[in-house]
């Protein structure tokens, strides 16, 4: 049985930053294994830390952050390289979910099949939730996917998720492979009727 | 109403609608490479699933593979390894693997067309952004997650949702000296890194009919880099005689019907869009990136622009670009120096874009203290490059003459940047980071105005470098 994600509560880190690539959340280098085991810990690397491997100021090496389970980043988040090793590292660095202004499709597509949230908010809405967790990171936000909204202190701001995302989220069907395979000998049918590759004889 | 083609082949491949309204999708063809996969072989175990339909699976290794000593095993004992789970992985399950050697091997985008495997009117799907390449050919193809190749190996299927269509056209003729590479390097400028999302581009109007295919996959190529997921170009006769006579294409009478069958997917005259955009071809300069974004990009006769000058928007990431590449606001790009140039990568290391540069480049020699390289897509344009006499006229000129993979344009092998080293690449990507050094720099280009910035010593006018006649 998938989770259910229907509201999610916790503390965020703010991210500032416009169209944020793949590899910045994870250096290729990165990417030789055979496991996504272990990502999390090179989350962000070379902006964490520096060529000896010396914690650089960043917000995800702050200590008021520690502990945070929601991460807050600004628009055209998680563009580039196809990677789902991206949202594997942040997720695997203990986050549940994403706020943003927007999202890059490989990126979002990948993190809800994995079950990482990524919602959005209104630019304005996101401006003052920014400034919020950066004055108060102990600030508490829920992120409600039932009733489509995210609170934070006094403020009720909607968010905004393409239904069928959310619908596979609060549904807990996020993981597609269970109906992709219930289709049995439909794929047969289809993969008689199309035609493939094949080298002459 | 007529339909696109992008929505003829989603109508041809949807299986059923799945229970939170997405489609399942077939996929037709699935190209797979060693560094998104082990771990869907993984998934795959844990269920005990098998693949479902390996005839429609075709594997090599890129990403990973040295382009200097192939020896086994590597150096590097984490790329063995990744060579030898795809090993692995393809003879378990009955895979065709294209393998170091095999004279097929190379980036898997080059391999696909030049193999005849990517077709018109097919759904094709890889671990790679890089997959909208593809689309050159009529196909509606796409880069995935590991998780979703997981699903296509157990399924053939993935869960997908419907694109918006825009259609670009570029109207008029490209002058001489400018190429499929500035053309897209100019849509991104103006479209912007994000303007693509939701949507699958189109690219038409005569100065796309004009090009060759390998001219439309670097088009396609680099549509991600726009934001679309999805990049194509409507099937002709270029298409056709591009694909005849290729290992994997029909032959016989299956050609004739295959034709047939491949025209029925052009978008019809009176499709609709949901978004149209033209641009006029001879406004098209060679064009450059100066940032860390391919959006950030400008002629190369141009200068970085002011702060003031941008959208209020755009402009925290102008400054952060500007502080990492060590620029200055309306300074000209033409004449920066540059300590490394690369000529290669899915988006222009194919032959054609070879022997192109080679036609100038012969008699010129890379300036002292430039490393350059050329890293040829695949074994076999490596081979017809020898052949041909290209290989010599790089080596010649000074460039290191390479063997096939993805070699530094990200850098998961030995090939990459050192320090903030600038590099002058035909590369599709600028991020900070990229080519393996976390302070390194790329500036964007095609392969022709790459050998120039090698000659020059700096980011240099190809036009001007090599005399090309006919530039304005």
């Amino acid at each position: 049985m998938l989770e259910k994600f229907t509201v999610i509560r916790g503390r965020a880190v703010p991210l500032r930053g416009e169209d944020i690539d793949t590899d910045r959340i994870i250096p290729a280098r990165f990417m030789k294994v055979l496991t996504f085991e272990g990502l999390g810990q090179y989350l962000f690397y070379d902006e964490r830390f520096d060529e000896k491997g010396n914690p650089k100021p960043h917000p995800l090496n702050d200590p008021r952050y520690q502990g945070a389970t929601i991460l807050l980043v600004e628009s055209g988040f998680g563009s580039g390289s196809s990677r789902e090793h991206a949202p594997q590292a942040i997720k695997r660095a203990g986050f549940r979910a994403i706020i943003g202004e927007s999202f890059a499709e490989i990126f979002f597509g990948n993190a809800t099949a994995i079950g990482l949230p990524c919602v959005t908010l209104a630019p304005e809405d996101l401006g003052v939730l920014f400034q919020r967790v950066e004055e108060d990171p102990s600030l508490e936000i829920e992120i409600d996917l039932v009733n489509k909204e995210v609170r934070f202190g006094d403020r009720v701001a909607p968010l905004f998720l393409r239904e069928e995302a959310r619908e596979a989220l609060v549904e807990g069907l996020w993981d597609p492979i269970g109906e992709l395979l219930e289709a049995g000998e439909l794929l047969d049918q289809f993969d008689q009727k199309l035609p493939y590759p094949r080298r002459a004889e | 109403m007529g339909k696109t083609l992008y929505e003829k082949v989603w109508e041809a491949h949807e299986v059923r609608k799945l229970r939170n309204g997405q489609s399942q999708l077939f996929i037709d063809l699935h190209l797979l490479h060693e560094v998104t996969s082990p771990q869907a072989f993984g998934m795959l175990k844990d269920l005990g699933l098998r693949v479902r339909y390996p005839h429609r699976t075709f594997a090599t290794v890129d990403h990973i593979v040295p382009t200097h000593d192939r020896t086994e095993p590597f150096q590097d004992p984490l790329a063995q390894s990744m060579l030898e789970a795809l090993r692995a992985n393809t003879r378990e399950h009955g895979i065709t693997f294209f393998d170091l050697g095999s004279g097929n091997q190379g980036i898997v985008h080059v391999i696909g067309p030049q193999l005849g495997l990517t077709q018109p009117g097919m759904t094709i799907a890889c671990g790679d952004s890089h997959t909208s390449t593809h689309g050159a050919f009529g196909a509606v193809a796409f880069g995935i997650g590991t998780s979703q190749v997981r699903d296509v190996l157990a399924t053939q299927t993935l869960a997908a949702q419907k694109l918006k269509v825009r259609r670009i056209n570029v109207e008029g003729k490209l002058s001489p000296g400018v190429y499929a590479k500035d053309v897209i390097l100019h849509i991104i400028r103006h479209l912007g890194v994000k303007g693509g999302l939701g949507y699958a581009y189109e690219y038409g109007g005569s100065a796309v009919e004009a090009m060759d295919m390998e001219s439309r996959m670097t088009l396609c190529n680099m549509s991600i880099e726009g934001g679309a997921r999805v990049g194509y170009v409507n099937p002709d006769e270029t298409t056709f005689q591009y694909l005849e006579g290729r290992p994997y294409a029909p032959k016989g009478p299956e050609w004739e019907e295959a034709k047939k069958r491949w025209l029925s997917f052009r978008s019809d005259p009176d499709a609709h869009y949901d978004d149209v955009v033209t641009f006029r071809a001879e406004e098209i300069a060679p064009t450059v990136t100066w940032g860390i974004t391919p959006g950030q990009a400008i002629p190369i006769d141009g200068r970085i622009p002011l702060l003031e000058e941008l959208p209020e928007e755009e402009r925290p990431v102008a400054e952060e670009a500007l502080a990492y590449m060590g620029f200055k606001p309306g300074q000209p790009i033409k004449g920066v120096p540059i300590q490394v140039a690369f000529i290669g990568s899915c988006t222009n290391a194919r032959l054609s874009d070879l022997r192109e540069v080679a036609r100038y480049l012969k008699g010129h020699k890379v300036k002292k203290g430039v490393r350059a390289l050329v890293v040829p897509g695949s074994e076999w344009v490596a081979k017809k490059a020898e052949e041909e006499g290209i290989a010599e006229v790089f080596r010649e000129a000074g460039f290191e003459w390479r063997m096939p993979g993805c070699s530094m344009c990200l850098a998961m092998n030995p090939d990459r940047l050192e320090g903030d080293e600038l590099c002058a690449s035909s590369s599709n990507r600028n991020y900070k980071g990229r080519m393996g050094s976390p302070r390194g720099r790329t500036v964007l280009m095609s392969p022709l105005m790459v050998a120039a910035a090698a000659v020059a010593g700096e980011i240099a006018d190809a036009r001007e470098v090599f005399g090309v006649v006919g530039a304005r």
